[in-house]
């Protein structure tokens, strides 16, 4: 699709203490694609994402955003940036409705006042855009929702903010089957309205089922980053579980072995 | 119920009316939201009772003196919501009343000073203890209830210290002792009833007609009505109330009029109402009551959140320690003791503020303070004694707190909260 990616990480290397967790990983993101980051346990891809994220502060590597060097050193950069991670976690309140979740954090307001109105206004525009017709009414505490109307409310959030890119941690983790259509279908509308989605996700039907690419962690290295038309689902799993699938991945690489 | 769906009109949002949110009220108290609702009850039922029982509760002396019993309770209760409402606790809250109260007596009748200088020194008293304890708290992460419950027999000591290990200070400002034992002109209290009522008025009305006018769903205008009407009434008759000649020997003194504290306590709960409801720092506070780390990947300053709730707290009991010695007339060891602690904090859980954090509002204190200034004084007029009184009002703390640990698994049970 588009030529220059949004969101270019090159060469990342992370460590905690003398346990090198990230080798040297690139990661890319285009506008208007899903990416998927697929990987076993322990692979790093939630490491990468907060590396990403500016949680961690990479020990070494190029963050290109946009064309443009970039440094992130919290995660306010990368939100000034337009990068928003929905965290496997969520981080709603419950005792919070829908609007107020959505701006929590970064309200709207008229002087001292909150402005409810402004902020109602761009919440149901945004839910609308996403077309989310789940939901009853926005102000309804987070409480009452069910797991589908919540990843639903996360995600919104993140795209509140004119944001680029969208990382989204394992969405479909915990829901059923009806609500894990429904997240994947809003995950396609998000790169169809122009963003860089990244999704990670350890469920390859859900990955081949929205993924424009796929990019395979392997113990802390990148081991491939293709099409997904281009590979097979037994391929990814060849590329999660050992690093290589015949021409494709790590070539001279067993284990952590350089 | 069938829904018939009207071709061209959206169902999804249904029209808001009186019913409506009637129904709504009804679905959320039986999801386990109760609000107020025990605390009303229990008004009722405690206010006909105690009527019934002994029938001076219900003389227009007696009216006036729930106000004046309960004021202090009530203003510690409001400074203890903000402390619940984080799912902290603070133990030392009543002490430190007791504390400031000292300060206030030594600042004015030790060393002479007016006022407003010994009413500046209580309050920066406790806005210095809410930040060491809020400190302790948030930076280095000792639970509230040790850090408090040592603060509690801290403070006790520092009390000690101030009033010289038990002398009874006298306080004879006519300025602080006008708070509990003046009254005012009944012209006064008819003219702040009118401008609160109007005021009431006009907020919710030009909040709906803004709302309205953005094509956004708003309060129906029979609800405000509604709304406005129960303040109007229930208002009227306690101004009606209070004016009414409390003296028995009219020629010698005349007694009548809303006591000054009310106004007090009335201008708090409508400020900190405003702050929690209306400001961001407010939407932070209950943010970081009910999920602390979502607050946080926000970018709320949980920290500081935490230190300046524990400073509105503290705050809030030096005014209550005020109120305290405007009651006594002096302050002595054991000023913000013994009980007003527990009633505070029983007060603001009676009133519906939860105890695991994340719900509760500044009106809460006045509902719960209500209940426990009847129960006391309605207790103190049965002449049960004080054995008595403890026993009934630690068993409606603990009904109180129970209620709230019920509703709360009932509505996550149901989904509400």
């Amino acid at each position: 699709m588009s030529s220059q990616p949004v969101l270019e990480i090159r060469g990342l290397d992370k460590s905690f203490g003398p346990v090198q967790v990230l080798h040297h990983v690139d990661l890319t993101a285009h506008a208007g694609e899903v990416t998927a980051l697929v990987g076993d346990n322990g692979a790093g891809k939630s490491t990468l994402v907060k590396c990403i994220g500016g949680t961690y502060t990479a020990d070494a590597g190029e963050y290109v955003f946009d064309g443009r060097p970039v440094h992130i050193t919290s995660p306010r950069d990368a939100a000034d940036l337009g990068i928003e991670i929905v965290y496997q976690d969520l981080a709603l309140c419950d005792n919070l409705d829908i609007v107020q979740n959505m701006f929590l954090g970064r309200e709207k307001r008229s002087g001292l006042v909150l402005d409810e109105a402004t902020m109602e206004e761009m919440a149901a525009k945004t839910l609308d855009g996403l077309s989310v017709r789940t939901v009853k009414s926005i102000r309804q505490l987070v409480s009452s929702l069910s797991g589908g109307q919540r990843q639903t409310v996360a995600i919104a959030k993140a795209v509140l903010w004119n944001s680029k890119v969208v990382i989204l941690d394992e969405p479909t983790a915990a829901l059923g089957v009806a609500q894990t259509a429904q997240v994947l279908e809003l995950v396609r509308r998000l790169a169809d309205n122009g963003l860089a989605v990244i999704l990670i996700s350890h469920n390859l039907n859900d990955v081949f089922a929205v993924s424009d690419r796929i990019s395979a962690l392997y113990l802390g290295r990148m081991a491939a980053q293709v099409k997904t038309s281009d590979v097979t689902h037994a391929q990814v799993v060849e590329l999660i579980t050992s690093g290589r699938s015949g021409e494709l991945g790590l070539q001279n690489v067993n284990g952590v072995t350089a | 119920m069938s829904t018939t769906i009207v071709p061209g009109r959206q169902a999804a949002a249904p029209a808001p009316s009186i019913a409506g949110n009637f129904r709504s009220y009804i679905a959320r108290v039986r999801g386990g939201d109760m609000g107020a609702l025990p605390a009303i009850l229990g008004l009722i039922v405690l206010c006909t009772a105690f009527a019934v029982l002994r029938p001076v509760f219900l003389s227009a002396t007696n009216f006036a003196n729930l106000f004046t019993q309960g004021a202090a309770i009530t203003m510690i209760a409001m400074g203890l919501v903000f402390v619940l409402l984080l799912g902290e606790i603070d133990l030392s809250a009543g002490y430190t009343s007791g504390v400031c109260a000292a300060v206030l007596a030594v600042v004015m009748s030790q060393q002479g000073l007016p006022w407003y200088v010994g009413v500046g020194a209580a309050v920066l008293t406790g806005v210095v203890i809410g930040l060491v304890l809020g400190a302790l708290v948030a930076k280095l992460g000792i639970p509230s209830f040790v850090v408090t419950l040592a603060a509690f027999l801290a403070f006790q000591g520092l009390l000690l210290v101030l009033v010289q290990e038990g002398t009874n200070i006298a306080i004879r400002d006519p300025v602080i002792i006008a708070i509990e034992n003046r009254y005012l002109p009944p012209w006064l209290g008819w003219a702040l009833y009118a401008v609160c009522v109007l005021a009431y008025a006009a907020v919710q009305l030009v909040r709906a007609r803004r709302r309205a006018g953005r094509g956004l769903a708003a309060d129906p205008v029979g609800l405000i009505a509604l709304r406005v009407g129960s303040l109007a009434v229930l208002g009227g008759l306690a101004v009606y109330a209070l004016n009414l000649e409390r003296s028995r020997n009219v020629l010698l003194v005349s007694l009548k009029g809303v006591p000054v504290v009310v106004p007090i306590v009335l201008a708090l709960l409508i400020f900190w109402t405003f702050v929690l409801r209306r400001t961001a720092f407010g939407r932070h506070i209950y943010a970081v009551g009910g999920n602390a780390e979502a607050a946080r990947r926000a970018g709320i300053n949980v920290d500081l959140i935490r230190v300046s709730a524990f400073v509105i707290c503290s705050g809030l009991a030096s005014v209550g320690g005020i109120i305290l010695a405007s009651q006594a007339s002096s302050v002595d060891p054991s000023t913000g003791g013994s009980d007003v602690l527990l009633f505070a904090v029983g007060a603001a859980v009676i009133g519906g503020t939860s105890l695991f954090g994340g719900k509760g509002r500044v009106l809460d204190a006045i509902l719960g303070g209500a209940v426990v200034a009847v129960i006391n004084n309605g207790m103190g007029l049965m002449g049960y004694s004080a054995s008595v009184k403890y026993i009934v009002t630690g068993a409606v703390l603990l009904l109180a707190a129970g209620v709230d640990a019920l509703s709360r698994k009932r509505a996550a049970a149901s989904g509400l909260r």
